[in-house]
This record gives C-alpha cells, sequence and structure tokens, in this order.
C-alpha cells in the first residue's frame, strides 16, 4: 500500500521541474499519464520516452525545450511510470496510445515530436504509417540497426535463441502476483545504476522519488513487474530503420559513441544510407545512450535550433 | 471429414464444471477438460483457430483419440479473460499454451489455423512435454507481413465480449518470417525424441508453413494419419 513520503526520502536535482501540468487520458480503457511543461497556448512538442523509462526523465530536459517556446508534452506509456499497469504490452499498443495522446493535444494538426531510444522507434514507425501528424522530427538514439548483444556464430545463435526463450517463459510462469522488490531511494537508484552506469547518483536518486512510489516496506519502480527488457519475437529492429529513408519532413537524428547496456550501438554508418534527403544526423562519439539527460543544455539548444522559431 | 471446424455457437459453450482456470499474469485462461481419457493414451491439447474457442464437442476428426483431450482458450477469446486495450503477440499465445501444457502435462497439439502456429511455437519451446505439433488448416493460418510493411495503427470500438476485435486485428496480421518458424522446428526436432515431432496436415501452406513443410523432421499427412503418429 502507497504511504505518504518521509521528510528525509524527498529529493531535488539542480535544473529539474515538475511538470507545469499533469493530467490523465483514457485511451480505450488504459489510462495514460501526461504531464506539461510550458505555456499551454505554445506550438506542441510532443516528447516520447524510451522503454523502461517514464515522463518524469524529462525533468530537466523538457523545462530546457519549454523555455524555447514550446508546449512539451509527454506521456508515460502502458505500464510504465503512472499510466495503467495493463493485461498485454506490445509495439503495436504503444503506437495506438501515442496516437489518443496525439489526437487528444492536436487534433488534426501535425506538431513537432521527439522521441529517444524505444521512442524514437516508436514515431519512426508512426512517421511512415501517419506522417501527416509530423512537423518535424528529432530521434535520439533511437535508430536501431540489430538486437542488443554480440553478433554470434549461427551455431551459438541456437543456443541463445533457446536460452532467451526458456527465460521469457519461465517469466511468463511466474509474473502473476509479481511485484518489485522494495528498497531504499539509494538501493533503487543503485538498481538502475546498473542500466543506467554513466547517470549520476544523484539523478538516479531523485528519479526514485518521482518515478517509483513509496510503499510501507520501501520504494518500489512503478513500471509494471509483469514487463521483462528484451521482449520475444520474431519483429527486428532494423525495420524501424528501413522506415525511416522514406520521412519527407525535417529530420534531426542523434547518435552517441559510448557503449551501454539500453543502448543500440547504432553508429553513422548504419544509418547513413537510410537518412531522408530532409534529414541531417548528429553524432557525439564521448556520450551516452542518455545524451539529453547527460548533457541537458547542450541538447537542448541542438534540438531547438533545429525545430526553429515555434511561433 | 477432414476438420477441427466444430466452433460451437455462443450458447454451445464448454460447461464450467470441466473447465479449470489458468493465471497468465492478469489474464485467467479457461482450459476446458473436453472429453475423459477412454484409454490409456497421453492427453490431446486442442488449439482453436482465429476468432474461435474451444467447441463442447468433441470434433469428429480426433474422436478415436484415447486419451483425455483438452481446448484452451486464449486470451480474448471464448471464456477467457477479455484485455483492455489490445497488444496481442503470437508469443502471448505461446505463453498461454506454455500454461496448458504445464497442467495437462505430456501431450500431443492440435492446433487449427492460428493455434497450428501457436503449436509450432510451444512445440519448439517444450519439445520435452510436446509429444507431437500438428498444424492444420484454419482462421488465422497466415498471418502477417514476413518483412516490414507500413503498418496502420488502429483504434477500435470496444465489442465488450470474445472474441476481442483487437485479438482479430493483431493477430491476423502478426509478422511470421520464415526463418523465425525454422527456429522453432529446429528447436522441436533437435530436443524431441521423435523423428518427426512436427507435422503439417494443412492443405492451404503460407510461406511460413511452405517453410516448416519442408524442413527436415516435419511429417505431411492429413490429420487423421497425423494423429496416427503420435498414438
Amino acid at each position: 500500500m502507497t504511504t505518504p513520503i518521509p521528510p528525509d526520502d524527498h529529493r531535488t536535482y539542480p535544473g529539474a521541474h515538475a511538470p507545469d501540468r499533469s493530467w490523465r487520458l483514457d485511451a480505450g480503457g488504459v489510462g495514460i499519464a501526461i504531464n506539461e511543461w510550458g505555456d499551454a497556448e505554445a506550438p506542441v512538442l510532443m516528447c516520447v520516452h524510451g522503454g523502461a523509462d517514464f515522463s518524469r526523465t524529462l525533468d530537466v530536459f523538457a523545462p530546457l525545450l519549454a523555455a524555447g517556446g514550446w508546449r512539451v508534452v509527454a506521456w508515460d506509456h502502458r505500464g510504465h511510470g503512472d499510466s495503467d499497469h495493463t493485461h498485454l504490452y506490445s509495439f503495436d499498443a504503444d503506437l495506438r496510445d501515442a496516437v489518443c495522446v496525439f489526437d487528444a493535444v492536436a487534433p488534426g494538426r501535425p506538431v513537432a515530436v521527439l522521441g529517444h531510444s524505444k521512442g524514437g522507434a516508436m514515431m519512426t514507425t508512426l512517421a511512415d504509417a501517419q506522417p501527416y501528424r509530423f512537423q518535424r522530427f528529432v530521434n535520439i538514439d533511437g535508430v536501431p540497426y540489430r538486437r542488443p548483444g554480440p553478433d554470434l556464430a549461427e551455431h551459438q545463435r541456437a543456443t541463445t535463441l533457446r536460452a532467451d526463450l526458456d527465460g521469457w517463459l519461465a517469466h511468463r510462469r511466474r509474473t502473476a502476483g509479481n511485484s518489485r522488490k522494495p528498497g531504499t531511494i539509494a538501493e533503487l537508484a543503485r538498481r538502475r545504476g546498473a542500466m543506467n552506469p554513466r547517470l549520476s547518483p544523484e539523478w538516479l536518486e531523485y528519479l526514485v522519488t518521482v518515478g517509483a512510489k513509496h510503499d510501507s516496506d520501501g520504494w518500489r519502480w512503478k513500471l509494471d513487474p509483469s514487463m521483462r527488457m528484451g521482449g520475444f519475437g520474431p519483429w527486428r529492429p532494423e525495420w524501424a530503420l528501413y522506415r525511416l529513408a522514406g520521412v519527407d519532413f525535417p529530420f534531426l537524428g542523434v547518435l552517441v559513441g559510448a557503449e551501454e547496456p539500453m543502448g543500440w550501438g547504432t553508429r553513422p554508418r548504419h544509418v547513413e544510407p537510410y537518412v531522408p534527403a530532409t534529414g541531417r544526423l548528429e553524432y557525439f562519439d564521448d556520450l551516452g545512450h542518455f545524451i539529453h539527460i547527460e548533457a541537458p543544455d547542450m541538447m537542448a539548444d541542438l534540438v531547438l535550433e533545429f525545430l526553429g522559431d515555434p511561433r | 471429414m477432414n476438420s477441427l471446424d466444430n466452433t460451437p455457437s455462443s450458447t454451445d459453450t464448454v460447461s464450467s464444471s470441466s473447465t479449470v482456470t489458468l493465471h497468465h499474469n492478469r489474464v485467467e485462461l479457461a482450459l476446458h477438460h473436453v472429453r475423459d481419457a477412454t484409454g490409456d493414451a497421453h492427453p490431446l491439447l486442442l488449439l482453436h483457430g482465429l476468432g474461435e474457442h474451444t467447441a463442447a464437442c468433441v470434433p469428429d476428426v480426433v474422436s478415436s483419440w484415447e486419451g483425455d483431450i483438452w481446448g484452451l482458450d486464449f486470451t480474448g477469446h471464448g471464456a477467457s479473460t477479455l484485455p483492455v486495450g489490445g497488444g496481442y503477440t503470437a508469443e502471448i499465445l505461446m505463453g498461454d499454451a506454455d500454461m496448458a501444457v504445464d497442467h495437462v502435462g505430456t501431450c500431443t497439439v492440435v492446433g487449427r489455423g492460428l493455434g497450428g502456429y501457436i503449436a509450432l511455437l510451444i512445440a519448439g519451446a517444450r519439445p520435452d512435454v510436446v509429444h507431437g505439433a500438428v498444424i492444420a488448416d484454419g482462421p488465422g493460418l497466415t498471418g502477417g507481413s514476413t518483412s516490414p510493411t507500413s503498418q496502420a495503427v488502429v483504434r477500435l470500438a470496444d465489442a465488450g465480449r470474445t472474441p476481442d476485435p483487437y485479438a482479430l486485428l493483431e493477430l491476423g496480421r502478426d509478422l511470421r518470417p520464415a526463418d523465425y518458424a525454422l527456429d522453432f522446428v529446429q528447436m522441436a526436432t533437435s530436443a524431441s525424441h521423435l523423428d518427426e515431432p512436427l507435422c503439417v496436415a494443412a492443405a492451404f501452406r503460407p510461406t511460413w508453413l511452405d517453410a516448416v513443410a519442408g524442413a527436415p523432421g516435419v511429417a505431411q499427412v492429413r490429420l487423421p494419419e497425423a494423429l496416427d503418429l503420435y498414438r
């Protein structure tokens, strides 16, 4: 049961601001939590988070974009943050929820869109399926070109597939009634640090206070425990990359060089053949997958310059 | 008659007293005990096609089976939970089937249409428990694209009952690349004690199934003969 946050468990972080507005949307029976920063009457900039993330991870980056004159709108994907936990999760379902948010925020008109990681792949897919929703598109390290993990010889691939399948089915068998492991703020921050090794403990502890809930036995991440990193299925990550080539509006792709567990390891040579004539690619060799958190001022300047005058 | 097509009307459901409820995450799955064993054979597990549910009566074509006969209603079908907001994948239904074989134990799996594809997946996933899997004609056999295509993002009205319209939409177009299907053939044939742990009994063979039918360790006979392989 969720309990009040103890006074010692409040955290702040330099430059972090809670959303200016928070509201919920009924997306076909699934409650989607939406956070906004900036003037409610300003032009819309949709920001789409990555897998296992949530919209409050934008608490530093979004206010910088809002200061540039944008109404920044971000939502928690189903099962993430403050959105509902549901029976089923899929890329299709995430796209459908996204369309509900677009229809509620900017019905019938194109808007600026920014996606990070899985959010970038989602928006690349949506840009191909429903291009009329896009005015300009920023994709931050969300252009996959292969499955994460090492390249394997064919004889090793079968063994890896068997292990992946066994792990996935074992997870499905035990997930009914599961809950996330409770802990202190520092413990949850350390766990997340394994996936976000380049982010500071101070930031990760701040994230706990906006992305976890406080129960009587400690803090728990809000992410649905039935969700599992990696997934299993026939989808090829690089298929999102192929769709990029058809984009016909201004596009900015950002890639990074530092290897991280959550990153795709995509390099400019993988993407350049598919960058549309209306697009450009920026590469930062010494920054990681969460470049907008590592270097928020630089990234905000880059994005605002690309987006141009919001009016 | 060489068909499992015995889908009942909405009033022709399996008696609840013979139904076991299995919990797959937040979904309650209805696993129907369709008929008691008439001999000492191992059980038969029936997997229905897309938009169908377990028939109340044993289909003629499998009526000679002497073991217990079970039928699983997939998520969003029959008496199983109607999820909110869709999100179906064939892999989730493989998880449904995994719950069923965990309950039934060693069994032969006969799948119709979509259920045939799931029979292939579970045969690859649990080759030690699945004593032969038969892929038969039925709704949802084809699936969707085998390569990247433009993807329609569609919102549907809540029907309030099974079969879930999102199941019909999403499982009718789920990706089925041939190499992915062949991965499951390889997992089934390399670990099963049967020479031919898979059998293609379908007359219609979409790309993925054509690849499966041509793989080593896969029999190609009609359904009555397929059952003889696994008795």
